[in-house]
């Protein structure tokens, strides 16, 4: 199935504003995170475990026990720092 | 009217407050918060700073916080204005006013729905300074604030920010 994925601020700088993504049925948030951290490159340095990395499915706040579904818009971001 | 509205023009806070008490005849109390850009910052000059957002979802998130505070204390209505793009030091950032019937329950919505936004709104702030610019790093002090209502917030974590290499 194909998920839409958007980054933000650093991850942005790093990766460009997102891309459509094939991922295998049943996947979770997690999974599709070690899945572009092994693309290798830019993905695996800001994905890297370690790195403090929130993320969201359909602009909502999600773990990465979260499960993917069809057409979900997936984003990646740094920890946020407005106010 | 509008609740939540994240733009790149400033805001007066005279006129939201204004504009937020207007026909409210039970309004005894308004509380407002405004953040403004700081020139210094780990003892760095700032310059100037960049806000980046998530369209969509950041003003869906401040709604769900202002439906939250809604619930949890008596107040009449809020307001959340933040700025977006290119600011200067000394610029304003964001905006939180709440009205209630007395003081008590506005100055403690509106410290929360500030809380709240600390950690769980999706925005970024980029710095620059004479050292160049860098995103700025989100603070554990600004989830023990969140966590004393009760909330836990888990944003800036114990792991190394994911700034680019």
């Amino acid at each position: 199935m194909r998920v839409q994925l958007r980054y933000f601020a650093a991850l942005r700088e790093a990766l460009g504003s997102g891309e459509a993504c094939d991922v295998p049925e049943g996947q979770t948030l997690g999974q599709l995170r070690d899945l572009l951290i092994a693309r290798g490159g830019p993905h695996a340095q800001v994905l890297a475990r370690g790195r403090a990395v929130r993320c969201a499915i359909n602009q909502t706040m999600a773990d990465e026990s979260a499960g993917l579904t069809p057409g979900a818009e997936v984003a990646f971001f740094p920890p946020v720092t407005g106010g | 009217m509008t609740r939540v509205s994240i733009q790149t023009q400033d805001f007066d806070l005279g006129a939201e407050v204004a504009r937020l008490r207007a026909g409210d005849g039970g309004v005894g109390a308004v509380a407002s918060f405004v953040g403004t850009v700081r020139e210094r910052s780990d003892g760095q000059q700032v310059s100037a700073m960049e806000l980046e957002h998530y369209p969509g979802m950041t003003e869906a998130a401040i709604e769900a916080m202002i439906d939250e505070a809604m619930a949890r204390f008596d107040i009449r209505a809020a307001r959340v204005v933040h700025r977006v793009g290119l600011l200067q030091a000394g610029d304003q950032i964001v905006l939180v006013a709440v009205t209630s019937a007395h003081r008590g329950q506005a100055f403690q919505a509106c410290e929360f729905l500030m809380d709240y936004l600390k950690t769980q709104a999706p925005f970024w702030k980029k710095e620059t300074t004479p050292a160049g610019a860098h995103w700025v790093d989100a603070r554990v002090a600004d989830d023990q604030a969140l966590a004393r209502w009760g909330i836990a917030a888990g944003n800036a974590g114990s792991l190394a920010p994911a700034s680019a290499p």
